[in-house]
């Protein structure tokens, strides 16, 4: 961004905290960019002739008489065909010394979609992850996070279904990524041949938390330009949301404003919902899918990120690693699709909406099973089956390491329903049982 | 004089105004940014300064931009032409706007002002009438909309003249009204209305009496919900609130569904959207949606028009209760709307309550059940609103301000348990800890044995008694093993589970199961409680648990069936068959 000629320069700080500074000036509009000492900043506050801005980078340094710039208008990307392929920083600037876009500048965090002329959701997106196609289907312009504790293998995850899914454009948004993790996700996507169709908009642990606030609505502002210029299909990934939460709530901190439920702004399900209600399908077929990872402290889903979290995204993907089996299945028990139902049984074969809920009841009373093992009791015969069913159960269907299509893990359920249990054991419909039954 | 003013502080959506005149707490103002008005409320005033709560996104406003007051609070519009309409929060028409994206400022008409319809009279001139009293009649879709004496009418009136029957616009006048003083006020057959005051213009209030069938046996049969009562839906996100309130539009036996999409996912409201205008009214075989209304506010609109669209809603509920239909008003969530109020008072500054709400919370969300209700109008029929809510506590915690607040609003409680809900017994409704108060009225104990069967009260707190033991007799198993407790143990779990998995399971995604008429439900009960009777010869706890589940399973394929069909009773047959095996004397 550059400055314009005649552009008023403040000069006087009348306050600086650690994320914000405030000065007298006039004519300001709400929202609008602001260069500080050479640093990107954003009104958040207007109150008379005082102007609050938060500083995207932080104010370390920022001396009191710091020159100060208003342009008159809110953060913008520059969008067109020329995004594909590349890297970002979190202001939309291109990484790795590579020149600048060429393209029509557009506001960020733009307006919401009229819920009347958008499109029920009801193309399926084929991960091959049986623990999510099969109990926990995917839809475009679904949104879902990954609830995962920071030790599991999310990240990785995420790229293996970034790359399995039949996307025109993948745009990840990495929010205080480390260096490592970045460069896996860039070595990924490059060895995969898939560079084209990926965009990337990263700010890693180096780079201060404020500049997060930015990477989400950069991301979803070229995913929109795709999706509703070019009736794409985008995949957008978020890693990790908690750390953009947390940047929220340095800057309300910094603005003395009062803390609500877990030190969060009272804004955070409003600012939440802005970025996740980006997802779409569009009428002309163009559609935004988002993929998030939320990380837990300790599996906590109490808390007011991961809670706000749930009561704005379609469902969440719990990943655990399986004792019995060592292998990190998609838990079938906490995860859930709520827009599967749009697509099983009538994009997917018939038998699998009874097929997925027969095979997780069937493990839920292997977990029984456990649970009185643990506790010292003798098995019945059935409870005995019931555990051998859910070894292989989490062996050939939950673990994340498997690749196959979705009539294959229907079939493989089948086979495994058979193995272990008769026909009123696995209480489906008959004319199902009927069809499917292995002989 | 409109008080006018201008932009002195921005804070988020919360802009302070410093005014020229006399404002009114919750008076409407549009704020000017370059030729587009955004709509805002007053939330606090102090000294010359109104702050007021905007209801679009605040982006680009500058201090001094102009203000213009409206001197009256956030209004609805009520006349002919509401049902089938989308609504955002505020009343605006969806249909109308331009463009895939909703723009600032772009307000569209709640009616088609340009409309006709076929007005009948009801009255002549010299009656004698009195606000919300029926004028006439027009016919919209398949209910007769009544045009009433507006509500904001106090005193008596006489009708002066009155239209013959005929096609008229929606802003002709249809009636000239008198007063004592000899003052005329012209009616049209549309009126406003101020949303957060309750529209009280009938006779009484009664105690609820009758119940309201939704098809939902876990409601129906166990924790039945009255015509103009109160309930709510508390539980964690995953266990199936959103697909219970679905049913519950779908097959209520209503006149009309407002459903309030309040701070909602977008995908959601889609889903009704692209369903209910093709679903058929199960009663009346018409398009469920051409008795529907939707207000849809999802949750990434701004934060106060979410506040404001449950207010809506209830409006527009209390009107066509007053032309005496049952109206059934569903709000998901109420939590939503109670984040809403949370983060206004926040942005107040106010001194927090628990969890960061506001003190008034309770008395906020008191106050808005009340307005539910079973009325008898000045004419002596009846009308009402039925009210159910659901509540997402955070972290599924029923012990959270909204959740408790709401308890002791709302009559009937059916908390949807996460166990439940992991173990795929849908809807995930805990028949232990819900609770429907209205049970416990004489008037609907009475109105029950009468309408159902004559002891059926009995029969269903008995069900409940054999599911609390069942639930105990699994505990007790739990601690002491399978063959640590007397066989009996099982049996009694077993009955337990034959009512579970009957009764209180319902395939919402199914056909026939959604949907279980009180007469299907009064049969099922009845013979499931026939089987928890009878007395079995096991010898173990193994065989017992097999043959249990060859019992249910046949019953659940008769819940597949078409009541009374060929396929029905050949279930019912094999079910005989398989109790017969093991009867003892």
């Amino acid at each position: 961004m550059e400055t314009k000629a005649f552009q008023r320069i403040y000069t006087q700080l009348m306050g600086i905290t650690k994320a914000t500074v405030t000065l007298k000036a006039q004519g300001i509009a709400n929202e609008e960019l602001a260069m500080v000492h050479g640093r990107l900043a954003q009104v958040v506050k207007i109150f008379g002739d005082m102007v609050t801005l938060q500083v995207f980078s932080g104010t370390e340094g920022i001396p009191t008489n710091a020159e100060v710039v208003f342009y008159g208008e809110p953060p913008k990307l520059k969008v067109g065909d020329d995004l594909a392929g590349r890297f970002f920083d979190a202001y939309g600037r291109p990484l790795f010394g590579a020149t600048e876009i060429d393209g029509e500048p557009r506001e960020i965090g733009g307006p919401s979609v009229n819920p009347l002329k958008r499109e029920q959701p009801s193309e399926l997106i084929a991960t091959g992850i049986a623990g999510i196609d099969l109990n926990n289907t995917l839809v475009t312009g679904q949104k879902i996070p990954f609830f995962a504790d920071p030790d599991q293998p999310f990240n990785q995850v995420m790229a293996m279904v970034a790359l399995r899914a039949q996307a025109d454009k993948i745009i990840l948004g990495g929010m205080g990524l480390s260096n490592d993790d970045f460069l896996f996700f860039k070595n990924v996507f490059e060895n995969a041949g898939a560079l084209d169709r990926i965009i990337s908009f990263v700010n890693t642990t180096e780079q201060p938390p404020v500049e997060r606030l930015l990477v989400p609505d950069m991301a979803l502002t070229a995913a929109e330009y795709f999706a509703v210029q070019k009736n794409e299909k985008v995949l957008v990934l978020l890693t990790d949301m908690t750390l953009y939460a947390d940047a929220l709530s340095i800057v309300s901190n910094r603005m003395d404003q009062i803390p609500s439920k877990d030190s969060m702004p009272g804004s955070l399900y409003s600012d939440l919902a802005k970025i996740y209600e980006k997802a779409v399908q569009f009428p002309d077929g163009g559609s935004i899918t988002i993929i998030a990872v939320t990380t837990l402290s300790g599996g906590d889903i109490t808390h007011a990120i991961p809670d706000n979290t749930g009561y704005i995204t379609e469902g969440q993907l719990f990943l655990r690693t399986d004792s019995d089996t060592g292998k990190v299945i998609v838990d079938p028990f906490r995860s859930l699709s709520r827009l599967k139902q749009l697509v099983i049984g009538k994009k997917t074969r018939e038998d699998h909406p009874q097929v997925m809920n027969a095979a997780v009841r069937l493990y839920a009373d292997a977990a029984n099973a456990k649970t009185k093992l643990e506790n010292g009791f003798d098995l019945t015969e059935y409870d005995e089956r019931a555990l051998k069913f859910a070894h292989d159960y989490s062996l050939k269907l939950l673990a994340i390491d498997i690749n196959i299509e979705v009539d294959t893990m229907l079939d493989t359920a089948w086979q495994l329903f058979a193995k272990y249990f008769s026909k009123t054991e696995v209480a489906i419909k008959n004319e199902l049982v009927q069809k499917y039954w292995p002989n | 004089m409109k008080t006018k003013g201008k932009v002195t502080g921005i804070i988020a959506n919360l802009v302070i105004v410093e005014v020229d005149g006399p404002v009114a707490q919750n008076e409407i103002c549009y704020i000017n940014l370059s030729g587009v008005n955004l709509m805002a409320e007053v939330i606090k005033v102090i000294g010359k300064f109104a702050y007021v709560q905007v209801f679009e996104s605040t982006r680009g406003l500058r201090v001094g931009n102009p203000v213009e007051f409206q001197g009256h609070m956030l209004e609805v519009t009520l006349g002919p032409g509401l049902l089938s309409k989308n609504y955002d929060g505020l009343q605006h028409d969806l249909a109308k706007m331009n463009g895939i994206f909703l723009q600032r400022g772009d307000y569209t008409d709640a009616l088609d002002i340009d409309s006709t319809w076929e007005f009948t009279p009801i009255v002549t001139p010299g009656t004698q009438v009195t606000a919300a009293d029926w004028l006439g009649e027009v016919p919209e879709n398949w209910v007769n909309h009544k045009i009433m004496v507006p509500f904001t009418l106090t005193d008596k009136y006489t009708v002066k003249s009155i239209v013959s029957k005929g096609t008229y616009k929606l802003t002709d006048t249809i009636a000239v009204l008198t007063n004592a003083k000899g003052e005329d006020v012209n009616v049209t057959m549309m009126q406003k209305w101020p949303v957060k005051r309750a529209i009280t213009a009938y006779r009484e209030k009664p105690r609820p009496f009758k119940i309201m069938e939704t098809g939902v046996r876990v409601i129906d049969t166990l924790n039945p919900i009255a015509e103009g009562g109160t309930g709510f839906i508390p539980g964690p996100f995953g266990c199936g609130k959103t697909v219970l309130q679905h049913a519950l539009a779908k097959q209520a036996e209503a006149d009309m569904i407002i459903m309030a999409a309040c701070g909602e996912r977008a995908n959601e409201v889609v889903e009704i959207f692209a369903e209910f205008p093709h679903l058929e009214d199960p009663r009346t075989g018409r398009k469920l949606m051409e008795r529907t209304t939707i207000i849809c506010n999802t949750s990434n609109m701004p934060v106060a028009a979410r506040e404001a669209s449950v207010y809506t809603a209830m409006t527009i509920g209390e009107y066509y209760r007053s032309m005496g239909l049952k109206v059934l008003l569903l709000a998901d969530s109420t939590s939503r709307w109670a984040q809403a109020l949370r983060e206004m008072s926040n942005r107040l500054e106010e001194l927090p309550g628990p969890d960061a709400f506001p003190m008034d919370l309770p008395a906020i969300i008191a106050n808005f059940y009340a307005r539910a209700g079973m009325v008898y109008l000045n004419n002596g029929s009846t009308g009402s609103v039925t009210f159910i809510g659901t509540v997402s506590p955070a972290g599924g915690n029923l012990k959270e301000p909204v959740t408790e607040s709401t308890k002791k609003a709302a009559r009937c409680f059916y908390a949807l348990s996460q166990q439940r809900a992991d173990s795929k017994r849908y809807p995930a409704i805990d028949s232990m800890d819900s609770y429907s108060k209205y049970l416990e009225y004489p008037e609907i104990q009475e109105y029950l044995n009468k309408n159902i069967s004559p002891n059926w009260v009995n029969l269903v707190l008995k069900s409940k008694n054999i599911v609390q033991r069942g639930k105990e007799a699994y505990e007790q198993i739990n601690i002491l093993g399978d063959d640590g407790v007397p066989l009996d143990y099982h049996d009694r779990f077993w009955k337990a589970e034959i009512i579970d998995f009957v009764i209180l399971q319902q395939d919402a995604f199914d056909k026939i199961d959604s949907n279980t008429p009180l007469q299907r439900q009064r049969y099922m009960l009845e013979k499931v409680m026939e089987i928890a009777d009878m007395n079995f010869k096991f010898d173990g706890f193994e065989q017992c648990s097999l043959y249990y589940k060859r019992i249910i399973n046949a019953l659940k394929q008769m819940n597949y069936s078409s009541f009374q069909s060929e396929e029905f009773y050949n279930y019912e047959k094999e079910l005989h068959t398989i109790l017969n095996e093991r009867r003892a004397a």
